[in-house]
């Protein structure tokens, strides 16, 4: 019996808390993503980089609250400084759209000219965060850092297994089910959420419904600079931020969204927990996992590692492709991008 | 002075050649005019030109006196127009409550009286008003798109080809519901390829072949025309 709660928990330590959590920051990646492609009709490669722009406008404003002495107790100061870098976030993609995609739209330009043109924006983003805050790690979390210590679960339990739940995982739960649930809120019963689904279910019927098409776009554009800011910052909080680091969430990004059903938001949730366990159960070394629950003859005497660390990016891209060729609508029968 | 008045209308698509030809149309509110006449005779480009969705190179649209052949869709929505298209007029991920909402959307106060209208004409809509539109019969969702422009209390329904692709009872309930808008006086415009039943319920037809009046007179007129019956009834 001992031998299983211990195996559970060590589980839980390694597998199932991170991927909660991680599951959690791609999961509002890929809604933003997801909101995007269902009412502006592409796949927008800048969002990985602008959850760094995002992040970094909230660092910066982390630092300033720091020096003036202002925090939050147990709970990170970035937690205060979020709205700064969702505003800033909002008016940096706000003037992109304004002088970017504004005239592809009006052009009526194929999804593959605002994917490319998105690539461009891409590659700018990437440099203004490097100008700003530099190419270095950067460590912003303060306050409390753990809400169960491993060391005082072992004491509490009497197990040998030790399970440590940080405070950024537990932020980055809260804060993605209220962001979340105000999102499907918002898409649900407000009139405004309304016509933005109006307008990506039939953009034709939608103008014929006096559904001001610039409103859409810009409501759109907000709420995915905020989703964006909001998973950067609790990606940073919780592991840490290195600009290169949100370039490369853009690939686990979108095999959320596409998993899930490109265009659903719920799909982007589900994508999001799907891709995240599967990355964090493919890469782990069950050994200890197993040593508890076989017998002494049985015992492996290999990692049981499926996927070395550095491979976990291979896992969202075989995920993909698999979904791509198998059921490119996704579970939720998005659209085929 | 006649409600609706498109005169003259002569336009084509983009650079290309004119597809309509000095046509006319007019309605009357209470009343319900049909556009019919063979494939490619330009039924459906006469009504997109009254609704403004063709530039018209000559001619122009007059809806209660004023001109409006400057106008663009949107805007003839909101000076009464309800436009309901022959395809994808339907939010299909939507509930058919949300459907008639939207059609609402240019409304800024109360609207719940209109949809109670929309219901009681047509009841199955109550039934299946949490059902996304997707989901309902090719009969059903014809009502959910022409409840969807009556959201806007237009003073003009145009509809196109509303019974395109259902089947013949369901086209002749259609028919009867129609008859049952035109009633609460509102103008209809109409185009049709079930020729001969549409004239049936019409005040006014209009037969276009490329691009031109070719006859136009009351419904039932035509209907006993030979010459229209020989040529466009087939007998």
């Amino acid at each position: 019996m001992e031998n299983l709660l211990n195996a559970f928990v060590l589980l839980s330590n390694f597998v199932l808390v991170p991927a909660i959590a991680y599951g959690s920051q791609l999961a509002l990646g890929a809604l933003g993503v997801t909101l995007i492609y269902a009412v502006l009709r592409f796949s927008n490669f800048a969002h990985g980089d602008l959850m760094a722009l995002g992040t970094t406008a909230v660092i910066l404003a982390t630092w300033g609250l720091q020096a003036a002495g202002i925090g939050l107790g147990v709970l990170p100061t970035a937690l205060l400084a979020l709205p700064v870098g969702i505003l800033a976030a909002a008016v940096l993609v706000l003037l992109t759209d304004r002088w970017v995609y504004r005239f592809y739209r009006r052009q009526r330009s194929d999804p593959v000219i605002f994917v490319i043109a998105s690539v461009g924006v891409m590659f700018i983003y990437n440099a203004l965060t490097r100008f700003v805050i530099g190419t270095d790690e950067r460590r912003f979390e303060d306050g409390a850092r753990f809400v169960i210590r491993a060391g005082d679960f072992r004491e509490m339990t009497g197990l040998a297994e030790g399970l440590a739940i940080r405070t950024s995982q537990v932020i980055t739960v809260v804060v993605m089910l209220v962001s979340v649930a105000f999102v499907f809120w918002f898409l649900q019963k407000t009139r405004t959420g309304k016509a933005m689904r109006a307008y990506s279910d039939n953009e034709d019927l939608a103008l014929l419904s006096g559904i001001n098409p610039d409103r859409v776009v810009l409501i759109t554009w907000i709420i995915a600079a905020a989703l964006a800011t909001i998973a950067g910052t609790l990606y940073g909080l919780d592991k840490s931020f290195r600009p290169f680091t949100y370039f490369q969430l853009l690939l686990p990004i979108f095999a959320a969204a596409i998993v899930g059903g490109v265009g659903q938001p719920l799909g982007a949730i589900v994508g999001g927990f799907i891709i995240a366990f599967s990355e964090v159960m493919v890469t782990y070394a069950y050994k200890g996992f197993l040593g508890y629950l076989l017998p002494e003859a049985w015992q492996p005497e290999g990692l049981v590692q499926m996927l070395g660390t550095d491979y976990k990016f291979a896992v969202s891209f075989i995920i993909l492709v698999v979904v791509l060729l198998v059921r490119p609508t996704g579970i939720f029968r998005g659209r085929v991008i | 002075m006649t409600f609706l008045v498109a005169e003259e209308m002569t336009g084509g698509y983009g650079n290309g050649p004119d597809i309509l030809h000095a046509c006319t149309i007019a309605v009357d509110r209470g009343e319900i005019a049909v556009i019919v006449g063979p494939n490619g005779a330009g039924k459906s480009t006469a009504m997109k030109a009254v609704f403004g969705m063709l530039p018209l190179r000559s001619g122009r649209v007059l809806l209660d006196g004023r001109d409006i052949t400057t106008l663009s869709p949107q805007e003839r929505v909101h000076a009464g127009m309800g436009f309901v298209p022959q395809v994808a007029n339907v939010f299909v991920s939507m509930t058919v409550e949300e459907n008639l909402e939207m059609g609402a959307y240019i409304r800024d106060d109360d609207f719940s009286g209109t949809m109670e209208q929309v219901f009681a004409l047509f009841p199955i809509l109550r039934q299946k008003r949490r059902q996304p539109a997707g989901e309902l019969s090719g009969g059903q969702r014809q009502q959910v798109a022409v409840g969807r422009a009556l959201m806007t209390k237009p003073t003009l329904l145009m509809l196109d080809e509303p019974t395109a692709g259902v089947s013949p009872i369901v086209m002749d309930e259609l028919f009867d519901k129609i008859l049952e808008v035109a009633a609460t006086g509102i103008a209809i415009l109409m185009v049709e390829q079930n020729a001969r039943q549409a004239l049936n319920i019409a005040d006014h037809g209009y037969v276009l072949v490329q691009g031109r009046n070719r006859y136009t007179d009351t419904g039932e007129a035509l209907l006993a025309d030979p010459e229209v019956r020989r040529t466009f009834l087939g007998g």
